[in-house]
C-alpha cells in the first residue's frame, strides 16, 4: 500500500498542483483537498499519512499571510489535527503552508500546559521581508543537523527557489535558543558564498530572517516548514543554469517529498 | 415608465442634441451611429430606454467592436491615387492568417483568445490586452484588472483554459521627468510605474500565475498616456475547445458581485484623456485577484465534468455585452433583480453595464445547473441564475418584472454603420547624423550609455517581483546567467511537469522606429518577436502572432495614415515569414488634450507583436550568455547601415531616416537555418541583435556569461559597404543574431550556415576584459564586463 498524502487546498491555494506532483513522483497516493470538505467531515483526515499544506496566497493573505487558515485549522479542524500528529503522522508546509504552520503554533511546536492541556499557540513568526517587497530568487541552502524526517540523508547542500514577501522567521531569543539546543533547525540561508556586507546576508538570506532560517520542525521532526519551494525543482530543466552546467536529471527538491514518503511507507503503513 | 428607468429622448431630437445625449452620457457614440439608433427607433415609434442606449453604446463602443479596423478608409499616401481600404482587419491581419492557412490553427479571431495545437492532449490560447486609460488614472488598480481582465479572456475561451503564464509590456514617461513638465493633471511616470508594476504583481502572484516574459520602454510621449499590455496564455484540453447556446440554457453569473464601479470603462477607453480625466475614478474598476482564483478552481471543475455549454467573461460593458454576445445567435432573456449587489441603489443600467470585477456568464443546461452550484458552493464561489437564452432573436431584460429592454440582436450586432475616415501618410525628414569615427576612436563610453538607456538596461528590479517559478514549469526564466541576472531573449515553459514539450513565448515591440515609419516599426516587431523565439532553440514554422495596436486618435488623418502603414507591414511581414496572427486587439485614441491651451499629445504608433511557439524538446533550447572560453562567437546575417530610430542616434540626440527594414527572404533564411543548427547542438549560446545592435548584443551575451569577449569589426557581414565603426557596432538592422560556438563545431556549424551571411568575429576569453577591433585594426572598446554590467544594471535598479 501507498502512503496517502492530502494536499491541502483553500481559496488562494496556487501551488497545489505542483506539491501533488512532487508526491505523486516520490511514489505516494495523493489527493487534492479543499478545507470545506474536510470540515463538513466529507473527507477523514484519519485516513490519510501525509497532510502538505502548499504555497499561496491563502484567503488573500489578508490580515497577515497564512493567518486565517491558521485560525480556521485551529478551530474547525483541532481535534482531527491533534489526532493526526499525535499518531505520529507528517505535516509539511511549503511558503504558504509554512506561515500557516508557525500560526497555528504547530510549529516550532506544541507546548504542554502544568494542566497537561496541549497550548497551541503562535510563538514565533515570518513578518515582511527586509527589502519590503515580494521577491522570486533562487537561493542556495546549507542543511542543518536536526532530527527532521524530510530531510533524514539529504546532501548538505540545495538550491531552491523563493518568492514570497513575508518570509522572515524571527522570534525571541530564548524560542531562537530553544530551536538551537533542540536542533529544530532543518535549513538556513547560505552564510559562506558570497561576503556579504556588514550584518547583511542579502541576498543569499533573501528575506532577513533571524539566524539564516529557511526551514525549522518540530521536535519530533515530524512537522516541517520552510519558505524554499522543492516542489519546484523536481527536474534539472527547473534549474535556472540547466543550460550552462552538467546536473543530474532529478531535482534537488524530489529527495524531501520521497524521505517523507519512505518514512510513512515505513512506519505508518501497514504491510500488506 | 417606472422611477427605475428613463426614457430617452431621441426621437425628435436635431443633430446638436443627439450628439449632447452621446457626450454627456458618456456615450463616444458619433452622429453616424445616433442617426442609425434614432431610425431604428423611429420604425418602433418609441424612443429607447436608458438601458437600451446604453446596450448599443457599450456594443458599438470602440473597445468592443473595434469599428476603426473595419472601417472604410480612403488612404493617401505622398499625395498619391487615394486606395479604397475596406477594413484593415479583414484586408490585413484576417487575410494574412487565412492565405498562410497553417493546420495546427484551431481557432482564430473569433473566441475570446486564439487557440493553437500544443499535444496531442492540449491546445494552448493566449490573448494579449491592454488597460491603458484606467492605469493612466489609477495604475495600481488599472493594471490589476488588466492582468485580472485578460485571465478571464483565457478562462473564457473555448469552455476554459486553465492560466499557465502572464506576459506584461509596459511604456511609461521617463522616470526622470521634472515635476514642472508634467502635463496637468497626469501623474509622475516614475508612479505610474511603481503603481502599474505593483498591480501587476500583486494580482498574478496571487493568481499563481508565472508572469515570465515582458519588457519596459520609455519614452516622454507616454507622459501622459501610459501603455500596460498585459496577456495570458492558457492550456485548454483538446475536446474542450467548441462552445454553443441552446435556448432554454441558463444564464448563469459566477464570480464577485455587482457594483457600481467600471461602469462605462469600454466607452471611456474609446475616448481621449484629458487634464480632468483623473477625476473619472469610478470608471477605474476594482481587483479581487483570489475571488478570480475561486472562479478558475470552481470553472475548470465544471468545464472537465461538460457543465455547460458556452462561457464568456464579463468584460467591457459588463453583462450586457457578455449576454449581448453569447446570446447573439439565440436570444437571451435577463433579470436584473437577480443580480446579487455589493450595496443596494443601483439602477438597472448600472447594473447591467457595470464593470465590476471577477465574474464570468456561463450557459447552463438545466438539468446540470444543481451540480454546478454544489460545485461552486465547494469552492467558495457565488453562482447565480440571471434567466435563460431563448430563440427570440431579442436581447430582452426585465427589472422586478417589468422590461426595461428590448433590442433586437440583429440590430444590436449588425446595425452599427461603417464608418468612413480619411488617411494620410507621408515620409518626415528627420536631420542625419553623421559617423562618429572623425570625432572618437573609442566606443567604450557609447556602449555604456547605451547599456544604461531606461529602455535597454536591466529590469531585474521589476522582474524579481513576480512569481515565475508557480506552476514549476518555467525552464528558460527571465534571466538567465551565471549570476542568474542576464537578459533572455524569451521565456520556456513546460506546461505538465516532467514532460519535454515545451512552449516559447517573446514579444517585440519597437515605437522608436515609427517616427521613421510605422511600417518598418511594424516590421521590425514582427521580427525581433521572431528572433526571440529563434534565439532560444525555437523554429518560425511553428509560430504564431497576436497584434495589440496602441495608437492615436484614428479620426486624424495622419495618425490613421500610421496606421494603415503598420497594418500593411503586418499583412507582408507575416505572410512572407509564414507566421499566422491569431488574436489581437487595439487601443486607440491614446491621446491628451490640456483643455486650457489646447495642446494635444499623442503616443508613438506602438504596436506590440507577441509571438507563441511550441517545440518537441526542451532538451534542445540555448540561452543568451556564453558558456566557455575558447568557443567561437558568429554574427549570422547581414548588418547593413541602418541607425534610423536607433539607440544610438537617439543618445546624441538625432532620429535619422534609414530605419532598419526587413528583407523577407534572407531573414526568413536565416532565421530557418540557425534554428536547425540549434536544434543539432551546434550553438552553445545565441542572443538576438535588438536595441544597441551588435554592440549591446555581444556586451550582454558577455556579462551574463561571466567571461570576457575578444571581437573583430572587420569579419561582420554586411550587406553595403560600412565604413564606420559605430555604424557596424550599433546598427539596428533586422534578422541578425550573434552566435556562441564550440571550436570543434566550427566547421559543421559553417557547413550547416553555408547559404547564410555569417562571420567569426572573435572568442570567448577566460579574462573578463571586452575588447573590440575596429575597421583600421585599433582597439575601438576596451572595458571590463564588470564595467559593463554595473551600468546595464545601476539605472533602474529601485
Amino acid at each position: 500500500m501507498k502512503p496517502n498524502v492530502l494536499v491541502l487546498r483553500t481559496a488562494g491555494t496556487n501551488c497545489d498542483a505542483e506539491t501533488d506532483v512532487a508526491f505523486q513522483l516520490a511514489g505516494a497516493n495523493t489527493a487534492l483537498v479543499h478545507i470545506q470538505n474536510l470540515i463538513s467531515s466529507k473527507v477523514d483526515l484519519s485516513t490519510f499519512h501525509i497532510l502538505a499544506i502548499p504555497g499561496g496566497f491563502s484567503y488573500g493573505d489578508d490580515i497577515a499571510a497564512g493567518i486565517l487558515l491558521a485560525v480556521e485549522m485551529k478551530h474547525k479542524l483541532r481535534s482531527a489535527l491533534e489526532k493526526f500528529v499525535a499518531d505520529g503522522k507528517l505535516i509539511i508546509g511549503i511558503c504558504n503552508g509554512f506561515q500557516v504552520l508557525v500560526r497555528t503554533g504547530l510549529l516550532p511546536g506544541v507546548e504542554i500546559s502544568d494542566n497537561g492541556n496541549a497550548d497551541i499557540t503562535q510563538r514565533s513568526t515570518l513578518a515582511m521581508n527586509t527589502s519590503a517587497k515580494f521577491e522570486c530568487r533562487w537561493v542556495e541552502l546549507e542543511t542543518q543537523q536536526s532530527p527532521c524526517v524530510f530531510t533524514e540523508g539529504i546532501k548538505s547542500q540545495l538550491y531552491l527557489p523563493v518568492a514570497h514577501a513575508e518570509g522572515r522567521f524571527t522570534a525571541p531569543p530564548d524560542i531562537l535558543a530553544e530551536l538551537e539546543s533542540h536542533k529544530q533547525i532543518v535549513f538556513r540561508y547560505d552564510r559562506s558564498s558570497k561576503i556579504s556586507s556588514g550584518n547583511s546576508n542579502y541576498p543569499n538570506n533573501p528575506n532577513g530572517s533571524d539566524a539564516d532560517i529557511a526551514g525549522i520542525c518540530d521536535r519530533t521532526g515530524r512537522i516541517f516548514g520552510l519558505m524554499p519551494h522543492p516542489e519546484r525543482f523536481l527536474t534539472k530543466w527547473n534549474h535556472p543554469r540547466w543550460t550552462r552546467e552538467d546536473l543530474p536529471d532529478e531535482g534537488d527538491g524530489l529527495a524531501i517529498f520521497r524521505n517523507a514518503v519512505d518514512y510513512a511507507d515505513s512506519l505508518l503503513c501497514p504491510v500488506s | 415608465m417606472s422611477s427605475n428607468v428613463n426614457e430617452c429622448q431621441i426621437l425628435n431630437a436635431d443633430d446638436d442634441e443627439l450628439m449632447r445625449i452621446s457626450r454627456e452620457g458618456t456615450l463616444s457614440l458619433n452622429l453616424d451611429e445616433m442617426h442609425a439608433i434614432q431610425a431604428h427607433f423611429a420604425k418602433l415609434q418609441r424612443n429607447p430606454t436608458d438601458v437600451e442606449l446604453e446596450t448599443i453604446a457599450q456594443t458599438w463602443s470602440e473597445h468592443c467592436v473595434h469599428k476603426t479596423f473595419k472601417s472604410l478608409i480612403l488612404y493617401t499616401e505622398d499625395g498619391k491615387d487615394t486606395e479604397k481600404i475596406d477594413g484593415l482587419f479583414p484586408t490585413y491581419i484576417q487575410r494574412a492568417t487565412e492565405e498562410i492557412n497553417k493546420p495546427w490553427c484551431v481557432s482564430v479571431f473569433v473566441d475570446n483568445a486564439g487557440i493553437i495545437e500544443f499535444d496531442d492532449t492540449y491546445n494552448l490560447v493566449f490573448k494579449v490586452e491592454t488597460h491603458n486609460h484606467p492605469s493612466a488614472i489609477e495604475p495600481y488598480g488599472g493594471a490589476g484588472t488588466g492582468i485580472g481582465g485578460v485571465i478571464r479572456d483565457s478562462l473564457g475561451t473555448g469552455l476554459g483554459a486553465k492560466p499557465i503564464l502572464n506576459t506584461d509590456v509596459f511604456c511609461f514617461g521617463l522616470p526622470d521627468t521634472p515635476y514642472q513638465e508634467l502635463p496637468k493633471g497626469t501623474l509622475h511616470p516614475k508612479r505610474v510605474f511603481k503603481g502599474v508594476v505593483a498591480g501587476v504583481r500583486d494580482y498574478g502572484n496571487r493568481m499563481g500565475i508565472p508572469t515570465a516574459n515582458g519588457a519596459i520602454l520609455f519614452d516622454t510621449r507616454y507622459t501622459a498616456n501610459p501603455l500596460v499590455f498585459c496577456g495570458n496564455v492558457g492550456l485548454i484540453p483538446i475536446d474542450r475547445c467548441d462552445k454553443s447556446v441552446e435556448p432554454g440554457d441558463l444564464v448563469v453569473a459566477v464570480g464577485g458581485r455587482t457594483g457600481r464601479d467600471g461602469i462605462h470603462g469600454a466607452t471611456f477607453s474609446s475616448a481621449e484623456l484629458d487634464d480632468t480625466s483623473e477625476n473619472l475614478g469610478s470608471v477605474v474598476q476594482i481587483g479581487n485577484p483570489i475571488m478570480e482564483k475561486k472562479i478558475v478552481d470552481a470553472l475548470l471543475q465544471a468545464r472537465d465534468l461538460n457543465l455547460y455549454r458556452s462561457i464568456t467573461d464579463c468584460g467591457a460593458g459588463g453583462f450586457s455585452s457578455a449576454v449581448g454576445e453569447m446570446g447573439e445567435d439565440t436570444g437571451a432573456e435577463v433579470h436584473l433583480e437577480n443580480v446579487p449587489l455589493k450595496y443596494e441603489g443601483l439602477a438597472p443600467w448600472e447594473i447591467w453595464l457595470s464593470e465590476a470585477q471577477e465574474r464570468m456568464v456561463i450557459a447552463v443546461p438545466p438539468e446540470n445547473i444543481e451540480k454546478l452550484m454544489q460545485i461552486c458552493e465547494a469552492e467558495m464561489v457565488e453562482a447565480t441564475v440571471l434567466g435563460n437564452f431563448t430563440n427570440s432573436q431579442r436581447l430582452q431584460v426585465f427589472y422586478e418584472g417589468e422590461i426595461v429592454a428590448d433590442l433586437d440582436m440583429q440590430f444590436l450586432h449588425k446595425g452599427l454603420p461603417q464608418h468612413v475616415k480619411k488617411a494620410t501618410w507621408s515620409i518626415p525628414q528627420h536631420p542625419e547624423m553623421s559617423s562618429r569615427d572623425e570625432q572618437t576612436e573609442d566606443y567604450t563610453e557609447d556602449l555604456l550609455r547605451l547599456l544604461a538607456c531606461p529602455n535597454i538596461a536591466s529590469k531585474e528590479h521589476v522582474i524579481r517581483q513576480y512569481d515565475h517559478e508557480v506552476q514549476g514549469g518555467i525552464v528558460v526564466k527571465p534571466l538567465v546567467g551565471i549570476e542568474n541576472d542576464g537578459p533572455s531573449d524569451a521565456c520556456v515553459l513546460t506546461p505538465i511537469i516532467g514532460n519535454q514539450d515545451a512552449v516559447i513565448v517573446s514579444n517585440g515591440i519597437n515605437p522608436k522606429y515609427s517616427d521613421v515609419d510605422p511600417y518598418i516599426s511594424a516590421a521590425s516587431a514582427i521580427d525581433e518577436a521572431l528572433r526571440n523565439i529563434v534565439a532560444v532553440g525555437g523554429s518560425i514554422e511553428k509560430t504564431a502572432l497576436l497584434d495589440n495596436f496602441c495608437w492615436g486618435n484614428p479620426d486624424k488623418p495622419d495618425r490613421l495614415g500610421a496606421l494603415v502603414r503598420a497594418a500593411k507591414a503586418c499583412y507582408d511581414i507575416a505572410t512572407a515569414y509564414g507566421t499566422p496572427f491569431i488574436s489581437g486587439k487595439d487601443s486607440l485614441y491614446n491621446e491628451y488634450r490640456d483643455t486650457t491651451t489646447g495642446e494635444q499629445r499623442a503616443i508613438p504608433s506602438t504596436l506590440l507583436i507577441s509571438a507563441i511557439s511550441v517545440l518537441s524538446d526542451v532538451g534542445k533550447v540555448v540561452t543568451m550568455d556564453v558558456k566557455k572560453p575558447g568557443n567561437l562567437i558568429y554574427a549570422v546575417g547581414n548588418t547593413f547601415a541602418e541607425l534610423g530610430g536607433s539607440h544610438y542616434f537617439s543618445i546624441h540626440g538625432y532620429i535619422g531616416n534609414n530605419a532598419p527594414i526587413v528583407r523577407t527572404e534572407e531573414g526568413r533564411l536565416t532565421m530557418q537555418r540557425l534554428s536547425s543548427a540549434i536544434d543539432k547542438g551546434l550553438v552553445r549560446s545565441c542572443h538576438d541583435c535588438s536595441e544597441g545592435g551588435i554592440g549591446v548584443a555581444a556586451a550582454e551575451m558577455a556579462f551574463a556569461g561571466g567571461y570576457g569577449l575578444s571581437l573583430n569589426l572587420n569579419t561582420i557581414p554586411t550587406g553595403e559597404k560600412i565604413i564606420y565603426n559605430d555604424f557596424l557596432l550599433f546598427s539596428e538592422s533586422n534578422s541578425r543574431f550573434l552566435v556562441e560556438v564550440e571550436p570543434q563545431k566550427q566547421s559543421d556549424f559553417e557547413d550547416h550556415m553555408a547559404e547564410v551571411p555569417i562571420g567569426c568575429l572573435g572568442s570567448v576569453t577566460d579574462n573578463p576584459t571586452f575588447t573590440v577591433i575596429g575597421i583600421d585594426g585599433e582597439q575601438v572598446i576596451n572595458t571590463s564586463i564588470g564595467i559593463l554590467k554595473s551600468s546595464w544594471q545601476t539605472p533602474l535598479h529601485t
